[in-house]
């Protein structure tokens, strides 16, 4: 809208901004903000971006779009009033323990209080306290320090689709929750962290394993090696004064060095192997028109998505590991040899924008002799913490080189860090792969670019390949519905979770916004560009790799060392409800359906007669007794479960036949 | 006759990924989401049609219907928790009702409720007894304010409780229970 607004007396020309919030900004006012990102649904819940208007009405700036003419004032008394009385009750509510927060230095809750002078709550301090769910391996929720902005549930359900968490129970009791109160572990979190990335407090954190990777270092029995991921080189810096984008790679591995890991290698080299293998994989699919679209499955995230929610579409993932795994692997199985050592006496550790890379390191496939192939991920937040902690002057650290046979990159490696970089990278490689033969194209922009979903066709060696990049899992969702109805087609799917790629992983320094994330994926590919050699084939290590330990790409060797399998996965874990105390497992379960039908029945008078006879058998402790819903066999009498067998036609009076199948039933345990 | 109901034959999918429910078709539940044609906005009128059926609102049906809805199982949860009138646990036998709007509240429904807890021994904060034999709640009003203070049991009102008067009540009501047995 055109126009002009008054902003604390100012006039500011309006240009199109969506709130006052904006206008605001423009007019040099920063309003202070909970629950307001501008890439998520307006909420309005914090009150803390309130304004006074003309005629003395009091409006959140998120959620009141501009107008011309009107008068907006960003710090009246009252304003004032209802801003400090919200922080103070906010305050109230939160466990305020902040010198022993993770979030301590980066939480916005204490940045406003802060900033608005908050010497003193006049409200008493919450006493209850609820279970920290530390059951993730990427995150730990602490319910105690949530203000309920609600921006990791929009955060969670807007760009990812998934919608873990939500509001649960009213008024003094709600909370922001998994469904059914369960830890985030057993639910379908596909652990892509955004939800931290959002939070403004500590209420949801990146899990740490600064404290045993340092215990590694110490420890003189192992060799720590560790790999960097691209996305990590351009953001790092930005924590200690320096730009956005500025590649520190070099200062990086003088960090690591000082801190005692024994040698420092580059993931980018892994995601060349990758580009080997996914290409090869990629132009045989191609070839034999299976399992097209082919799927990326550099991103944990979406791989965990897949097995989660389409399941049948599991073939079209690629088989190759991550790049991190592949490293993971390429280092335990081969690497360890040639050092003369044990997997289980290398530590492998990795550095990552991301925190489902914790999650899938994890992973049960991902094991050498039975050592993890990585044994710790440490997101950009924690390496920071680290360098922190020794004390290094980062923006003045000597520029040192990484190890071999690990430490060489392409411009392709590189640019795995950004979205579309996966894929560009493999159109790199992809005409030589195909026909032996050189192409000078180096850059692919058409797959460059910061929407959410981009679709480009490219000649490969005479084949239109259509490609679609996509991050966000919401996007992913919506390509998934397309291409399930027939109305979308293509051969290659790049899929990042988070957005613009992993540059824009949760792992990445606290605070990270669209601008940010531009400024990263531009030092991606200035880094890129000042690489001698731009395409992954070219990689002298990689070839070497191949000729020492893996054959070629797809072959056997390649295929144990760097494929993977993956299977449907359970979306939400959980029992039914037991009628006894919990604890060590019962011998026989039985079930008695207390659904409406069999209630009318007596099916209660069954349970509890049950229930009886079983505490006057002394049986109690040996079968697990439970109220259980439809068994679907309604109008033939009360069901009842003993084990696997479903007994229908049951009435108060057969109570003793059921007793008898339990003792049948215990008797033959 | 009891006749029994092969199961394991179904069970060999991998019953540790479903946890052993996944014989269950979920018929009921999905005529009732079909009745309103699976729209996330009705999420509420097929929780309470959920809940009839099946006297409650068990985890797996919820989590059935956020996926038949295409919404999150924490979504469905929310909803669920938000409403006094929806039971995430199997409810007793009996489901005791102790009024605490303004009216019964001050005609003394308190004493009527701690008197109800006590009779069937409830621990302070449980909802049901450990045998499912009765669940006690409060609710807001239950619209017969003339009667303060009211206990429903299950479908029976009960006007001008007294602690003395609903002891009586349950007292003939165990003693039912004992001669049915």
């Amino acid at each position: 809208m055109a126009g002009t607004m008054i902003v604390d007396g100012k006039p500011v020309e309006l240009n199109g901004e969506k709130n006052i919030l904006e206008v605001a900004r423009k007019a040099g006012v920063e309003l202070p903000t909970f629950c307001y990102h501008s890439e998520l649904s307006v909420y309005g819940a914090c009150r803390m971006c309130l304004v006074e208007l003309g005629n003395g009405q009091i409006v959140a700036g998120c959620s009141t779009p501009p107008r011309p003419g009107l008068e907006v004032k960003t710090t009246t008394p009252r304003v004032q009033k209802i801003r400090k009385m919200a922080l103070e009750l906010m305050l109230a509510n939160h466990d305020r323990d902040c010198t022993t927060c993770e979030k301590n230095g980066n939480c916005k809750l204490q940045d406003l209080a802060h900033r608005f002078g908050i010497r003193q709550v006049r409200f008493g301090q919450r006493d209850i306290k609820v279970d920290i769910d530390d059951s993730s391996p990427a995150l730990v929720r602490d319910p105690n320090k949530c203000i309920l902005c609600g921006d990791c549930v929009r955060v969670c359900q807007e760009i990812q689709g998934i919608g873990v968490l939500d509001f649960a129970h009213r008024g003094s009791e709600m909370t922001v929750t998994p469904a059914f109160g369960k830890e985030m572990a057993e639910v379908d979190c596909v652990n892509c962290g955004q939800c931290a990335a959002v939070c403004p407090t500590g209420a949801l954190v990146v899990k740490s394993q600064v404290e045993e990777v340092w215990q590694a270092l110490h420890d003189p029995q192992k060799t720590v090696i560790v790999q960097i991921a691209p996305a990590v080189r351009v953001a790092v810096g930005e924590t200690f004064g320096l730009e956005p984008g500025e590649n520190t790679l070099g200062k990086l591995t003088a960090a690591l060095r000082q801190m005692g890991f024994d040698k420092i290698f580059d993931t980018s080299f892994a995601a060349d192997l990758t580009v080997m293998e996914e290409g090869t994989e990629f132009l045989t699919r191609l070839k034999n028109g299976e399992n097209l679209p082919q799927f990326t499955s550099c991103c944990p995230a979406w791989v965990k998505y897949t097995e989660q929610y389409c399941p049948e579409m599991l073939d079209h993932l690629s088989t190759c590991r991550s790049p991190q795994q592949m490293f993971g692997s390429l280092a335990k199985k081969y690497y360890a040899k040639e050092l003369n050592i044990k997997p289980g006496d290398m530590v492998v550790v990795s550095i990552m924008p991301c925190t489902a890379k914790k999650f899938e390191a994890q992973r049960p496939e991902f094991v050498t002799e039975g050592a993890q192939d990585v044994d710790f991920v440490l997101t950009t937040q924690e390496v920071v913490q680290m360098i922190r902690e020794s004390g290094l002057d980062y923006p003045n650290l000597e520029s040192d080189s990484l190890d071999m046979p690990f430490g060489f990159t392409s411009g392709g490696g590189i640019i795995f860090g950004v979205t579309g970089g996966v894929s560009e990278a493999v159109l790199r490689a992809a005409h030589y792969l195909l026909l032996g033969e050189e192409l000078d194209q180096v850059n692919f922009t058409e797959v460059r670019g910061t929407e959410g979903l981009r679709e480009a066709e490219i000649d490969v060696g005479g084949t239109k390949v259509r490609l679609a990049i996509v991050y966000g899992l919401a996007q992913a969702k919506h390509l998934l519905e397309e291409l399930k109805a027939g109305r979308a087609d293509y051969h290659l799917v790049e899929v990042m979770a988070c957005p613009s790629g992993c540059v824009g992983g949760a792992g990445q320094p606290v605070g990270t916004n669209a601008e940010i994330r531009s400024a990263r994926a531009q030092g991606i590919y200035t880094a890129d560009k000042a690489q001698q050699l731009r395409k992954s084939y070219q990689n002298p290590l990689i070839e070497a790799v191949y000729e020492k330990w893996l054959g070629e790409p797809n072959g056997e060797a390649a295929h144990t060392a760097l494929h993977t399998t993956y299977s449907e996965r359970r979306r939400i874990q959980g029992d039914s409800i037991s009628l006894g105390e919990d604890g060590e497992a019962k011998q026989v379960e039985v079930a008695v359906c207390v659904g409406t039908c069999c209630y009318l029945k007596g099916s209660y008078d069954v349970l509890q007669d049950l229930g009886r006879r079983l505490r006057g058998a002394h049986l109690e402790e040996d079968v697990d007794l439970k109220a259980t819903f439809c068994f679907e066999n309604c109008g033939s009498g009360i069901n009842v479960k003993v084990g696997d067998t479903l007994y229908s036609g049951i009435s108060p009076a057969k109570t003793g036949f059921i007793f008898d199948k339990i003792t049948e039933a215990l008797q033959s345990k | 006759m009891a006749k029994a109901w092969p199961m394991a034959q179904t069970e060999n999918h991998s019953k540790e990924e479903h946890g052993g429910q996944q014989e269950r078709q979920f018929a009921k539940v999905n005529e009732i989401i079909a009745l309103y044609e699976a729209d996330e906005s009705a999420l509420i009128p097929i929780l309470q049609k959920v809940q009839e059926e099946y006297r409650y609102l068990p985890e797996e049906i919820l989590t059935y219907i956020a996926t038949a809805l295409g919404i999150s199982p924490a979504t469905v949860y929310g909803v669920a928790t938000f409403y006094a009138q929806f039971s995430l646990d199997p409810l007793g036998k009996y489901v005791v009702r102790v009024c605490d709007g303004t009216a019964c509240h001050v005609r003394r429904s308190q004493a009527v409720l701690d008197a109800i807890r006590k009779k069937v021994g409830l621990a302070s904060g449980e909802k049901t007894t450990q045998d499912l034999g009765f669940t006690v709640e409060t609710v807001s009003c239950l619209g017969a304010c003339g009667l303060a203070p009211v206990v429903m049991i299950n479908d029976h009102v009960y006007g001008n409780m007294t602690p003395e008067a609903i002891t009586e009540i349950l007292d003939t009501l165990e003693k039912r229970e004992g001669d049915a047995k």
